[in-house]
């Protein structure tokens, strides 16, 4: 196990960019907590953490989107505040991201000179130049592509290539590559790791974000593992193991207090076999009975939203059968899936959950006006009954129950979407990231509730990508990885290295692997 | 406000039945309705006449009566700008069937009939292929208006029979038409749909967000459809009562109509990107209209520019509240 001092004697170069007790508050929220973070010339950094660690902030930070609350950031030793996005680009710290905005209609060249293209005498972008510098660029990075091509042609590995090209061209010094991997092929990514090996010969200092082992331990030199907003370590990665890796990011303890749960499972209420989607997800199978919370772990893009989507009958799966209580049942539209007792909570609460613009009480009882209404006309005094019964069950915040939903908070809009389909009194509900962007004290009344549920006999499906709530609540776990079901946990099995083990593929040949 | 270890009570509403409906928008286009009605009757001796007002009601009978179904449309976020094609497409229909001896009860079968079918045909383009509701209804207004003009060229149908004529020129009672009595009905009946009924909900619940809907389990498409044959039925509706009325077929029959029935849902207080809007206001909308156009045509004014007069008053109307918004936050700077 590798410590914060195994840093202090390993090497005479000095770092192009510290970060030290940097701290950054949201309401609420701290996201980062006195977190210190070094990159050193010609050298990858990876920031290693699970989700709401705290990379995306440091990313912000670092490129001058957010501004810091506590602490400082040198470079070259210089201390700097970042005003903007501008000021970090300046200092020459670029970053590429999961999704860089780049512009279908322009050319290659264009895109890479927005914003700052050469000039001419007369103030106009000097397009011979422009093609010519970034001619050379594309050659540097081996981009097998004109600088003339329009950017709707390319693949998305290409477009990847243009927008490296364009974070090269203001001449960085820092290059953050937000899981840069994420959406390329096993063929790209190797392609992609040489051009890493090149900027590094050039010396640039690259901070290295990614969920993948084997892409770390591959590429990284350093490492730094931040844990809910805190630093925990950093050092040489030949001086770690994927298990102190694992370790450090999920910690021994986990702080929140979850609700004792007796855990009395009933029959079997819903079977999936076979499910599968032409390129989501395939040959997913589990059962899930009565009263049972089932978690569903995984990392962003493993395939759970869409398999509950799937359930919920927005996409219609490939192949597999679904049955409800024993009998088959083919669920092709959400209103299918409400008939036979399922229901999902998205995680897109502003879009998918809420209808914002209609009061909160149209919002709770949309789903069952068939049953509170009297041969098709409403009937507002039953609906009003309806909506106060379970707004003061989930102790909803609100001024009055004909408030647009949309001026609520998060963790209240939460509480609608809820009792929205509570009122419904399904038999399986499906929570998408329940409690994904709401506050401490929600978070705790929705984990309650949850339990409440199970106990009454209601079926959960959880899904989560915060290990603490998958651990603390889930009877059964179910870990996804790249669409398949990568393992099913249950009792004792249930532990944060499990977790993280199954959901990034590490099996127990490359544990304990040094590279 | 204090916490309580009980369970805290939350009001049902927070303003007013009485509050609610004053500072409605319902309530301005309704003193605009009652000014226009007064200035008219200093400006023309001839406006106070029950005859000249029973008259004027033709200005906006038929129109309403596609705009209390292009409301509810326009609300789930959809529009038709195919309409007045299909009151040409559903009255060309009609003469050739009178033309082969169709009697009163055939006609009107076969105006709603076509209504419908082009309402179906649209709705089949926008919820099952799913493309955009405005450029289907610009191609459909072009196609239902050109089979007209290839049926009937520069020709016309005319010939009626008389018991025909009932729809668009009898009485009930006194001043009151036929179709007064039809735009009254079918107000009642969109009013009833768009606020008593669980499928008016599921309107406003898609305009304001068509897949928070869909993932309440609201079956988004099929309510579209429903909106789409309705929009068909009522330019039906529209067509008998017109071609009743005029006694006579021409494919340019209703041209220009789509404009002043939207202007008039737009008028009547109805969100053009869905999600808000009142049948009432329609009504309102529709007297408005009425009264203005009757109004200016007492006085002599010619049609082009009426339509400059109703021009300004959709922009006026619309933007008093946001210049009185804008006038009180200066005040308060």
């Amino acid at each position: 196990m590798t410590s914060q001092s195994a840093l202090a004697n390993s090497t005479e170069t000095t770092a192009v960019v510290s970060m030290d007790l940097v701290t950054k508050t949201f309401p609420g929220v701290k996201a980062l907590d006195q977190v210190k973070l070094d990159l050193y010339p010609g050298q990858v950094t990876a920031l290693v953490g699970e989700n709401g660690a705290g990379k995306s902030t440091t990313v912000k930070i670092l490129t001058g989107i957010y501004r810091t609350d506590g602490g400082s950031i040198c470079i070259d030793g210089e201390p700097v505040t970042f005003q903007s996005p501008n000021d970090a680009a300046e200092a020459g710290i670029t970053a590429i991201h999961q999704e860089t905005v780049l512009f279908d209609e322009l050319s290659v060249a264009e895109n890479i000179y927005t914003g700052h293209a050469p000039r001419n005498r007369f103030g106009l972008i000097d397009k011979a130049e422009m093609h010519r510098k970034a001619a050379m660029l594309l050659k540097e990075i081996g981009a097998p592509f004109s600088s003339h091509t329009p950017l709707r042609e390319l693949g998305i590995a290409n477009k990847h290539l243009v927008a490296i090209a364009r974070a090269l061209s203001v001449d960085a010094r820092v290059v953050i590559m937000d899981e840069p991997t994420a959406a390329l092929s096993h063929k790209e990514i190797e392609e992609l790791y040489e051009l890493i090996d090149n900027l590094k010969a050039q010396g640039k200092a690259i901070l290295f974000i990614s969920h993948k082992f084997d892409e770390i331990f591959r590429i990284a030199d350093r490492y730094t593992v931040f844990r809910d907003g805190g630093f925990v370590g950093d050092g040489l990665i030949s001086d770690v193991t994927e298990g102190d890796l694992v370790t450090m990011m999920v910690g021994r303890t986990v702080d929140q207090i979850f609700p004792d749960r007796v855990h009395d499972v009933g029959e079997e209420v819903l079977k999936v076999v076979g499910y599968a989607h032409p390129t989501e997800f395939a040959d997913i199978s589990f059962d899930l009975m009565r009263g049972e919370i089932l978690g569903f772990y995984g990392l962003v893009g493993a395939g759970r939203s869409e398999l509950m989507q799937a359930l919920f009958g927005i996409t219609k799966p490939a192949k597999g059968v679904c049955r409800v209580n024993g009998n088959i049942k083919i669920i092709r539209s959400p209103a299918d899936a409400v008939e036979n007792g399922i229901v999902y909570v998205p995680e897109d609460r502003g879009k998918q959950g809420a209808v914002i613009g209609l009061p909160i009480f149209q919002n709770i009882t949309l789903p069952t006006l068939s049953r509170i209404s009297k041969n098709g006309f409403l009937r507002l005094a039953e609906e009003f009954k309806v909506a106060r019964e379970y707004a003061e069950r989930l102790d909803l915040r609100a001024a009055s129950l004909d408030q647009d939903i949309g001026n609520l908070s998060g963790g209240n809009q939460q509480k609608v979407v809820i009792a929205k389909w509570l009122s419904t009194q399904p038999q399986v509900i499906i929570l998408d990231e329940p409690t994904k962007g709401i506050d401490i004290g929600s978070k705790a009344a929705v984990h309650e509730f949850m339990a409440e549920l199970a106990a009454k006999g209601l079926s959960v499906i959880m899904v989560s990508s915060e290990i603490p709530e998958v651990v603390g609540m889930s009877d059964r776990v179910i870990v996804m990885r790249d669409g398949r079901i990568a393992s099913k946990l249950s009792g004792d099995e249930i532990t944060p290295e499990t977790l993280v083990r199954h959901a990034a593929g590490i099996t127990t040949q490359t544990e304990g692997a040094k590279l | 406000m204090t916490d309580t270890p009980t369970t805290r009570h939350i009001p049902d509403r927070l303003n007013s039945r009485a509050v609610r409906i004053f500072k409605s928008w319902e309530a301005l286009l309704l003193a605009v309705a009652i000014a226009i009605f007064v200035v008219n009757s200093f400006a023309s001796p001839y406006f106070l006449n029950v005859w000249n007002l029973s008259d004027a009601t033709f200005n906006f009978t038929e129109k309403a009566m596609i705009a209390f179904a292009m409301a509810l449309l326009i609300i789930s976020g959809e529009i038709d700008l195919s309409v007045a094609s299909i009151i040409a497409l559903a009255s060309t229909a009609m003469g050739l069937a009178m033309q082969h001896g169709a009697g009163t009860p055939e006609l009107v079968a076969i105006g709603l009939t076509v209504g419908l079918l082009c309402g179906a045909f649209n709705g089949f383009f926008v919820t099952i292929l799913g493309l955009p509701s405005i450029v289907v209804t610009i191609g459909t207004m072009s196609l239902f208006r050109g089979v007209s003009y290839i049926i009937l060229g520069d020709d016309s149908f005319r010939g009626y029979p008389s018991s025909f004529a009932w729809f668009g020129q009898g009485y009930i009672y006194w001043v009151f038409t036929v179709e007064m009595l039809l735009f009254v009905i079918i107000a009642i009946i969109y009013a009833v749909l768009l606020h008593k009924s669980n499928f008016g909900r599921a309107i406003y619940a898609i305009g304001n967000n068509p897949t928070g809907a869909l993932f309440s389990g609201i079956r988004v498409q099929r309510v579209k459809f429903i909106l789409f044959l309705l929009t068909g039925l009522m330019s039906g509706v529209a067509a008998v009562c017109l071609t009743s009325r005029l006694g006579s077929t021409r494919p340019s029959i209703a041209s220009g109509m789509e404009l002043e029935v939207i202007t008039m849902v737009v008028l009547g207080g109805v969100n053009i990107l869905g999600g808000s809007g009142t049948i009432p206001g329609v009504v309102i909308a529709a007297f408005v209209m009425g009264l203005v156009t009757f109004g200016l045509g007492l006085l002599n004014v010619p049609g082009i520019v009426m339509s400059i007069f109703i021009g300004l008053l959709l922009i006026g109307v619309i933007a008093l509240p946001r210049l009185w918004a804008m006038a009180a936050a200066r005040r308060k700077a």
